[in-house]
């Protein structure tokens, strides 16, 4: 089979994986080597879909002993199978890296006979890569579940990142679409991965040349919309997941009818919950960057997130008791809860007013987001001038500030699992 | 009493510039417009030509370590931007930062700053985006790739690059400063050197085929229930586009064609 087949099979079957970052960790080139990571990750092209295209992201192999129903490549699915030989995959990531197409190799792949011969064939392409070629840029591999920890192990030491897919949201999801995995069977390779990570850490602080487990961290993936999990479970699952295993990341991946299983969604009249997925981020970004918790974006009474707006404006109407925030005194924290105002402009804002105090123009020269933050913030005890809005005028002015973003009628959520359920 | 307003020749050089500024000072003089020997321009002001002095530039260069990190980040990097009047709104931003000293770095809602920092940063962006849209091609083991900018943003390429392909031989051509960056193997290897014209030979069979497979990738790992060109375009202005390999239709030059050249 030409390359080019191959690599047209093997993207065709990793492009359902969500992860397409490079960032965690900043590793300058050496002299004698080719290669460098940046902290902040780089972007190298956007794709037709709008997402990005950081690395070289296929599979080793298409050719799976499992039969998840919501995966494309699936056992009991006919669609052509390949696979690359390490050489001819490090060749491939060597040429693409020096044109400066990619900033590193994204390895994954399906499993093969069984998980640990799986886990040896990525550990001989990665060490080809990082011994033979000396290659030093970003390479994040995907553990399998099931394998000896000693391979994963292994691989964590030649990856930068690591990942372990946690597939869907729930266990009873999982055994009914993934007969062949188990929730055990997933979580334990994530503990594996978190607990490495710490110890490694703890050894470079002693010695500076110890090994480097899995740098950059690990992160995870699971579907949205295949399964009835409301967000508000999926937002829970995914806090446990950071204050458990200490992810850098975990990505929501809105589910594509790929398969005609009767468990799913019907695939004709499916559409991909994208702006479920998209509510979902803003979500994950407040917990991670905003210091919310979960319980506070969402609970009994409101099991998902609101289409019409973003979490972080929700949960200000909901909380008009917190506002409005003076800018000149409000500490950091309470400034993050300011819808219009995020992570850069607070930090912003703390410098600027030790300057002198600041005003509504101040403001808009700091970037903050005024038509938003208007409603929630006073400068030196003001609000702004000409604002007269009353509390159920703010969430029609706030609604429809968003309005134009959100292209066509807003889909319903959950209707679609009333007749799949 | 008020400086004296003149209209201040150099060279358009940085150096040159802080020339300037070192003359203004001694003189106290404020211009009020800067221009090269080439413009042509007449001006209401009286001239006043300043020769480029390096060791005159180097005082005013270290004099910058008083503005603190975020101010002589500013100070420096103001003159490679595309801001219009950039000698101006440095020259003000300068005075601002004498008289503030590091407290410049915090004065954000300063018009001055504003201005200055939103074109730093401009600049900053610009530099980011080209470390990850430059492409390079692989002509006789040398890699070519070009960009045309709206900001000079080779100098904030060169650490990366430089660090990135240690071993390999580069050049990187600037088209809307006429300035390339050469690197070779070794320490200091490398230089950014003005060109006044830049052509390569055609591509080579291996060359095209990594062309090949990088369009097929491309062309495959988008999602097509996910469609958004719009989204595509945020992240990834068409202006870009130009160079890229993925968006190439010609596959028998050595480097893409620029549309309306």
């Amino acid at each position: 089979m030409e390359l080019l087949d191959k690599l047209n099979i093997l993207a065709d079957a990793a492009k359902y994986d969500a992860a397409c970052t490079s960032s965690g960790l900043d590793r300058s080139g050496r002299p004698g080597t080719i290669g460098s990571t940046t902290l902040a990750g780089c972007c190298h092209s956007f794709s037709a879909d709008g997402r990005c295209i950081s690395l070289l992201k296929v599979l080793q192999t298409n050719v799976c002993v499992y039969d998840c129903q919501y995966c494309v490549n699936r056992r009991s699915n006919d669609v052509p199978r390949a696979a690359f030989t390490p050489e001819e995959l490090c060749e491939l990531t060597m040429g693409f890296y020096r044109r400066n197409y990619i900033e590193g190799l994204f390895l994954s792949s399906a499993v093969i006979r069984n998980p640990d011969y799986t886990t040896e064939l990525m550990i001989r392409t990665l060490r080809i890569l990082r011994e033979e070629r000396r290659f030093g840029g970003y390479i994040h591999a995907k553990a399998i579940p099931g394998a000896d920890p000693l391979l994963t192990r292994r691989l964590g030491l030649l990856a930068d990142r690591l990942s372990v897919n946690i597939e869907l949201p729930s266990s009873s999801s999982l055994s009914l679409l993934a007969p062949d995995k188990k929730k055990e069977a997933i979580l334990t390779p994530m503990g594996q991965i978190s607990q490495g990570i710490a110890a490694s850490k703890q050894e470079l602080a002693v010695y500076r040349h110890a090994p480097r487990f899995a740098p950059a961290g690990q992160s995870t993936q699971m579907i949205v919309g295949a399964t009835p999990e409301s967000d508000r479970h999926i937002l829970t699952l995914t806090q446990a997941l950071y204050d458990r295993y200490q992810l850098k990341r975990v990505f929501y991946s809105a589910y594509m009818p790929v398969s005609s299983s009767p468990l799913l969604p019907v695939a004709e009249t499916f559409k991909p919950p994208l702006l479920r997925e998209h509510r979902l981020y803003q979500a994950d970004w407040l917990l991670r960057y905003y210091h919310f918790r979960a319980e506070e974006i969402l609970d009994e009474s409101q099991p998902d997130l609101d289409p019409r707006m973003d979490p972080k404006c929700c949960w200000a109407l909901r909380h008009l008791e917190f506002f409005p925030v003076e800018v000149n005194k409000a500490d950091y924290e309470a400034l993050l809860r300011v819808p219009g105002l995020g992570v850069r402009s607070a930090r912003r804002i703390l410098r600027a007013r030790r300057v002198g105090p600041l005003n509504f123009e101040g403001l808009k020269r700091l970037g903050v987001v005024l038509k938003r933050a208007q409603y929630f913030v006073t400068c030196s005890g003001r609000m702004m001038t000409g604002l007269h809005v009353s509390e159920d005028g703010l969430l029609r002015h706030l609604v429809a500030l968003e309005a134009p973003a959100l292209a066509g009628p807003v889909p319903e959520q959950l209707s679609l699992f009333d007749s799949a359920v | 009493m008020s400086w004296t307003q003149i209209s201040c020749q150099y060279d358009g050089s940085y150096p040159g510039f802080l020339s300037c500024v070192f003359d203004c000072y001694v003189n106290r003089e404020e211009p009020v417009e800067f221009h090269t020997p080439e413009d042509m321009c007449c001006s209401l002001y009286p001239l006043r030509a300043v020769a480029t002095d390096q060791e005159h530039a180097m005082r005013v260069y270290r004099s910058f370590a008083k503005f603190g990190a975020e101010g002589e980040r500013l100070a420096v990097r103001t003159f490679l931007t595309c801001l219009p009047d950039k000698e101006l709104w440095l020259w003000r931003f300068l005075r601002l930062a004498y008289d503030q000293g590091p407290g410049i770095g915090r004065n954000l809602t300063d018009p001055t700053v504003d201005k200055v920092r939103k074109a730093v940063w401009h600049l900053e962006h610009e530099a980011h985006m080209y470390k990850g849209f430059t492409r390079f091609s692989e002509l006789d083991g040398v890699l070519a790739g070009e960009i045309e900018p709206k900001n000079r943003v080779l100098p904030l390429l060169r650490p990366h690059f430089c660090s990135r392909y240690p071993q390999e031989r580069f050049v990187l051509h600037d088209r809307t400063h006429h300035e390339a960056l050469f690197h070779q193997p070794g320490p200091h290897g490398w230089a950014i050197l003005p060109v006044e014209d830049f052509s390569l030979g055609p591509a080579d069979r291996t060359e095209l085929q990594y062309r090949e497979l990088w369009r097929a990738f491309y062309d495959t790992i988008a999602i097509e229930g996910r469609y958004n060109p719009r989204c595509r375009m945020t992240h990834m202005p068409k202006r870009y586009w130009a160079m890229m390999t993925e968006f190439q239709k010609d596959w028998e030059t050595a480097l893409p064609e620029v549309r309306g050249r």
